[in-house]
């Protein structure tokens, strides 16, 4: 299989982890080793066998469509990394060249 | 004020006999709590199982509920019993950090329903404690705060990730605690620890608060010394929740009564064929033959059953698990909570994202969301995670077969017991075979619970036998737990834990 420490890269990237060369180089041995080691689950001829998602047996939940009290604005923006006018403040979304 | 019993006399006791002394007046739900503070002040620094201690809400919580008692004012049955609460669930007031520099000195705005059960039942919260980042690994070593120590041996891992709450309590710093079991996080703990750890049906006990890891597994459950003490606490926090759209909507098995009764006779046990030999150490081999040998004296009939699938059961869920958390901890995105690095005016949303997962997130962290995004990337789909979900059917159709022959299954808890500090970290294989035993359940869902059968010979650590029952048969884990537990402490003439190596001035 040979994980390269490009395809780490990629990978982080898509996860939105700036990974450092240091940790690409000591991460793309380890994650080749455990890809080989989990790719055996291809082993097992499981054409016709419906795939579980879950533990048990699943349905829908519903509730009745009423209002309830949720979290008051302040206590959840006290747990903020940045606030300004009673609202989470972001770094720019936009790319400078878009 | 004075102590009316030696505080050696008071943390040495089972949360039931703590329980009904509180009640009955014989002690106070104050000296309890404080008897226990005084044991976490004088040993955690060389334990390390608290990330948090809430000494002083603690002693306020417990001296409501003697006041309560006082005015004869109706208690739920561990009023006042002292409880650790592993930091992954959410506690109004106290810092949730899961172990991660990315949530660090973070407070959450609300409790968790497990939380809001322990203090509606008059339990006392004494902290928070340690564990894997995120509850991923199995020795604490992932904690970004620095390992938890094993009681028993403090070179060596009281495993993970629920290691702080299993040591906690073997080390008597707490009467109970609770855990969270992903793919064996309390029963792994529990077995290297010579303690009690249930795993409960999954949907049994509610996830509302417990920060995720992976939501098809998690699933909180009780830590505790003694069979009946797991499910006294068991019963308290188990039962459907609105919150949690997976809970289950159907009476908690009466655990109490089960390990009450400890009557495993014309039970059939199942040996699982597929979880022994090569790889096992010797000791904890021993252990276990010897307590499926106790169990047959006690009536039980034991058979042999082939589970062919568990041996898929690793890799798939190393497969299932990233896939799972690799979009959970998405997240964390440094915008709403959490540590946000780079934020100088210039640097992008996606930047500041990038760097600050990077900062935040340790190692393993990040090993499993790397992972989880290579399984689920278009084109590895269908050979990774799309396979391992039909391995996970192929488990569960293992169990429903094995179950259709006896009423549980048995196996050791884990292979080992506890390994060396360090021993580990720099190879994840070796890490993750810890869970070799336990994860089988995790993915179909049942109950399952790791009890102590005593210590190997070649190195005096405890062993854990797991027992797994079918979906809500939880009672019956506690039926064979509790039989275990009488026939060993008359053959030892007391508890394991007795034999625990002196920790502080207290023993």
């Amino acid at each position: 299989m040979a994980l390269t420490a490009q395809d780490v890269a990629s990978l982080a990237k898509l996860a939105r982890i700036e990974l450092t060369d240091a940790e690409l180089d000591v991460l793309a041995p380890q994650l080749d080793v455990i890809l080989e080691s989990v790719a055996r689950v291809s082993e097992v001829a499981a054409q016709d066998i419906p795939p579980s998602s879950h533990a048990l047996p699943l349905t829908n939940v519903f509730r009745e469509d009423e209002l309830r009290p949720c979290l008051p604005r302040d206590v959840v923006l006290a747990g903020a990394p940045a606030a300004e006018q009673m609202r989470f403040r972001v770094p720019r979304i936009l790319e400078e060249e878009a | 004020m004075t102590l009316r019993q030696p505080a050696a006399e008071i943390i040495l006791q089972s949360a039931a006999d703590l329980a009904s002394k509180i009640k009955s007046g014989e002690l106070s739900a104050v000296e309890v709590a404080r008897a226990h503070l005084d044991r976490i002040a004088e040993i955690d620094g060389e334990i390390h199982a608290f990330l948090y201690v809430d000494g002083e809400r603690a002693l306020a919580t417990a001296a409501r509920v003697d006041a309560k008692i006082a005015a004869g004012d109706e208690v739920g049955p561990l009023a006042g019993v002292p409880l650790a609460l592993k930091d992954i669930l959410t506690y109004a007031g106290a810092p949730t950090t899961c172990g991660s520099k990315i949530l660090e000195g973070w407070l959450p705005p609300y409790d968790a329903t497990v939380t809001r059960r322990l203090l509606d039942h008059d339990l006392v919260i004494l902290g928070k404690t340690n564990l894997d980042e995120f509850a991923m690994g199995s020795s604490t070593e992932n904690s970004a705060y620095g390992p938890t120590r094993n009681p028993w041996d403090t070179s060596r891992i009281p495993g993970g990730s629920g290691g702080g709450s299993a040591a906690a309590v073997a080390a008597f710093e707490a009467p109970l605690a609770i855990g969270t079991d992903t793919g064996g996080s309390i029963r792994q703990p529990a077995a290297v620890t010579g303690t009690v750890g249930v795993k409960p049906t999954y949907g049994g006990s509610s996830r509302y608060g417990l920060v995720a890891l992976a939501s098809s597994l998690d699933q909180p459950g009780p830590c505790a010394r003694t069979v009946l003490d797991a499910a006294l606490l068991h019963q308290v926090i188990a039962g459907h929740d609105p919150c949690d759209s997976t809970s289950i909507d159907q009476p908690v098995p009466d655990v109490v009564s089960a390990a009450r009764s400890a009557d495993v006779s014309g039970m059939k046990i199942g040996v699982v064929s597929e979880l022994g030999g090569e790889g096992y150490a010797p000791g904890v081999e021993q252990r276990f033959h010897e307590g499926v040998e106790l169990l047959a004296s006690l009536g039980a009939e034991i058979v042999e059953v082939a589970c062919p699938h568990f041996v898929y059961a690793l890799p798939a869920y190393y497969l299932i698990l990233p896939a799972e958390c690799s979009s959970n901890l998405a997240k964390f995105d440094a915008m709403r909570f959490g540590l946000r690095v780079g934020d100088d005016g210039v640097a992008s949303a996606e930047q500041v994202m990038a760097m600050t997962r990077e900062a935040g997130f340790g190692a393993e962290v990040k090993r499993r969301i790397i992972i989880g995004t290579y399984a689920l990337s278009s084109g590895y789909y269908d050979a990774y995670y799309g396979q391992a979900q039909k391995v996970r059917t192929l488990i569960s159709r293992d169990f429903d077969q094995a179950f259709s022959q006896v009423d549980v299954l048995v196996s050791p808890a884990t292979p080992v017991t506890a390994f060396k500090i360090g021993e580990k970290v720099d190879d994840p294989l070796a890490m993750y075979m810890n869970d070799l035993c336990t994860i089988p359940s995790n993915l179909a869902g049942n109950a399952s619970a790791s009890f102590q059968v005593g210590l190997a010979p070649e190195d005096g650590l405890p062993v854990g036998l797991q027992v797994i029952a079918p979906p809500l048969a939880d009672d019956r884990l506690y039926r064979v737990g509790a039989a275990l537990e009488a026939a060993l402490e008359s053959d030892w003439g007391g508890p394991l834990l007795d034999r625990l190596p002196e920790l502080g001035p207290v023993r």
